[in-house]
């Protein structure tokens, strides 16, 4: 075991740097990774994130900054010195090697005792839920989609790396095969205490298997934490709109809340734009006369009756534009004065027995409450 | 007869595979199968006094080729056929990947690497006589630089043969080893490197096994033409670096014995298919082995 102290965490990124000719890929990365975590670097494409992974497996060296793992920086060493291994996305099975000689390969190449190596390949099938009896002497060529998936990832495993790097390895998969794969690292992931990090352009995925995720644009970190800070406090719109659906809007700061606004405990500011006045929680980057923009989530958001707006709650007047019906929800789409269009997220209580009261055409108030908002940062 | 094929359509409008066949079979039929029959009766005919043959049956052509003489140009023949598909190997399989990792300057090599049969092949055998011969370009070279006192004697051994040989066949090896390792996923050596093999095992692990059909195409590819190739060992070789080629031409030229030379023709051909029966054989067994293992389960 190389000396590092528990306390250390599995991977962290010092002021990574990376170009490819004059375009940075990545840009000044910093952050770190606990022991046992499960961690998704999310983007869009091209935005560094399978970069970053690169960088950490090995394959590209920083042309700036620090790698380390479990505390010792590993920028120059080989792929193979750095305790980790890599779930490829096309999987990049040897298509000449049967299943079982693809999984025993990195430990031929640790020049193990055959027997271990039987032993060691057996389990890790197992470990992935492969029958080895049925499948250790078939081909590549001769697995389907989800197969090659788990012979890659037994593969990996069978070498007992401190940290198992993915890279959107459920791109390849159709949608029911992708949630039960979901499920089945998640749980390896808690089962081996394996770090895990894992390359993803669905937001779904990653916000439902990881403990935290790096959400990354145009070679940069974007925000980094949890699925729930990321999904309840995004900092930017960028990150607000990537991650799930976001309502924005913009104005100025006007000055402090009086009157009824500013019932109860809440200090913030008052907004006004051209879509009408509303309320917002404290932030930092207000201030008097400062532009304002805000993100609010479909489903914070409510409807009423012109006039019937509950006390304390920001409303805007608007109409309904149309209704879609999406089984759980229903999204209504309604027109703020200013011509902007809201999405409201609705639960849907059965259009049949309990039709929403609202059709086209109709005014109404969109309203939620001042904390449910989230004040976004540039 | 036109009518007739236009029926046999309207009858068969889902079978257009003799249509496909049709014309080349009838090509190979009439310029390759017949000839060959022509050949092999010719080979076990009594040979006429001025060319040709006599009405008869023997043997005797090809107990004649048992003779130590023509076995020793049988023997040089697939030897030196031998070490010019090593050579070509040992050149072309570097080339090869160079090209196939050169990005968008590929097509451009892959042009330069084929340029040579732009102009015949007479002519570039021309080309290596002015380069190997006393008053050469090598050996003026080499006594310029006082290195040499007297001219190396290069033309007409059995090193300007293979010289000459490789010369023609190295692009019939690039191109096949050039497409398999073209085809090569870049992430299987990525995977190999991070499974923890060093760049030698990377290679003898992944992408020589990986890369053999197209190394067994290129060989076939050099190995057979080069056993039958004349014109090269002609100009280059002399009279003391004969391959059986030079032989077979001999026999229908100078020698006027149509008949051993139709046998020494035939004996060639018997060879190459031997020859290459065994590389299918080999990559036959290869894949039953794959599949037979699979279905196993």
């Amino acid at each position: 075991m190389p000396a590092s102290t528990p306390e250390q965490p599995a991977v962290e990124f010092r002021g990574v740097a990376k170009r490819y000719g004059s375009t940075p890929a990545v840009r000044d990365l910093s952050f770190t990774v606990g022991r046992g975590e499960f961690f998704s670097l999310l983007g869009p494409s091209g935005c560094g994130k399978t970069t970053t992974l690169r960088l950490l497996a090995g394959f590209e060296t920083p042309d700036a900054g620090e790698i380390r793992l479990f505390g010792e920086a590993v920028n120059r060493r080989r792929p193979y010195e750095r305790d980790l291994a890599m779930v490829f996305q096309s999987y990049a099975l040897f298509p000449h090697l049967s299943v079982e000689r693809n999984v025993a390969f990195g430990l031929e190449q640790r020049k193990r005792p055959a027997r271990e190596i039987r032993d060691r390949v057996r389990a890790a099938l197992e470990l992935v839920r492969l029958d080895p009896g049925t499948f250790a002497t078939r081909r590549p060529s001769e697995l389907s989609g989800g197969q090659r998936q788990r012979v890659a990832l037994a593969r990996a495993l069978v070498l007992e790396p401190r940290v198992l790097l993915l890279d959107e390895p459920l791109g390849a998969l159709d949608l029911k095969l992708r949630k039960e794969m979901q499920v089945e690292l998640k749980a390896l992931n808690l089962q081996l205490g394996v770090t895990f990090i894992h390359v993803t352009h669905d937001q779904e995925e990653a916000l439902a298997m990881s403990d935290r995720l790096a959400v990354m644009n145009q070679a940069e970190i974007a925000q980094v934490g949890t699925p729930a800070e990321i999904y309840e406090n995004p900092r930017t719109a960028f990150v607000a709109d990537f991650i799930g659906e976001a309502n924005f809007l913009e104005g100025k700061a006007a000055g402090r809340p009086g009157g009824e606004a500013a019932r109860g405990s809440l200090e913030g500011w008052v907004i006004t734009g051209d879509a009408g006045s509303f309320v917002v929680p404290p932030h930092w980057a207000i201030s008097e006369g400062g532009d304002v923009r805000i993100a609010v989530r479909p489903e914070w958001l409510d409807l009423w009756r012109p006039g019937c707006l509950p006390r304390g709650e920001n409303g805007l007047p608007a109409t309904i534009q149309d209704l879609v019906y999406l089984g759980e929800t229903i999204h209504v789409r309604v027109t703020l004065a200013n011509g902007r269009v809201m999405i409201i997220a609705l639960r849907n209580e059965g259009q049949l027995i309990k039709p929403l009261p609202w059709n086209r055409g109709d005014s109404c108030i969109v309203a939620w409450r001042p904390e449910d908002c989230q004040v976004l940062e540039g | 007869m036109r009518r007739g094929i236009l029926r046999w359509i309207a009858r068969h409008p889902r079978s257009p595979g003799a249509l496909l066949l049709g014309p080349g079979g009838l090509w190979l039929l009439a310029f390759f199968l017949l000839p060959i029959l022509i050949l092999l009766v010719y080979s076990v005919m009594p040979r006429g006094a001025y060319g040709g043959v006599q009405p008869g049956f023997t043997l005797e052509h090809y107990r004649r080729f048992l003779d130590p003489l023509y076995l020793g140009i049988l023997r040089r023949t697939i030897w030196l056929s031998f070490l010019c598909t090593l050579a070509c190997l040992l050149l072309a399989y570097p080339t090869a990947f160079y090209i196939a990792r050169s990005g968008p300057r590929r097509n451009l090599f892959l042009v330069l690497a084929v340029l040579p049969f732009w102009t015949s092949s007479l002519v570039r055998t021309y080309a290596m006589i002015f380069l190997l011969r006393d008053s050469g370009l090598i050996n003026r070279a080499l006594m310029d630089a006082g290195l040499i006192q007297l001219p190396l004697r290069l033309l007409y051994t059995e090193g300007a043969v293979l010289a000459g040989l490789v010369y023609g066949a190295l692009p019939f090896m690039i191109l096949p080893i050039y497409a398999s390792i073209e085809k090569l996923d870049p992430a299987l050596l990525e995977a190999a490197e991070g499974l923890g093999a060093r760049s030698w095992s990377r290679f003898t692990r992944v992408v020589w096994p990986l890369t053999a059909p197209g190394v067994a195409a290129g060989s076939l590819l050099v190995f057979v033409p080069s056993l039958g190739s004349f014109v090269v060992p002609d100009l280059l070789g002399g009279a003391r670096q004969m391959m059986i080629g030079n032989l077979i031409q001999n026999q229908f030229g100078p020698s006027r014995n149509w008949p051993f030379g139709s046998a020494a023709a035939f004996a060639v051909m018997a060879l190459v298919l031997v020859a290459m029966l065994g590389v299918l054989r080999m990559k036959g067994l290869d894949d039953e082995h794959g599949t037979s293992k699979g279905r196993g389960a």
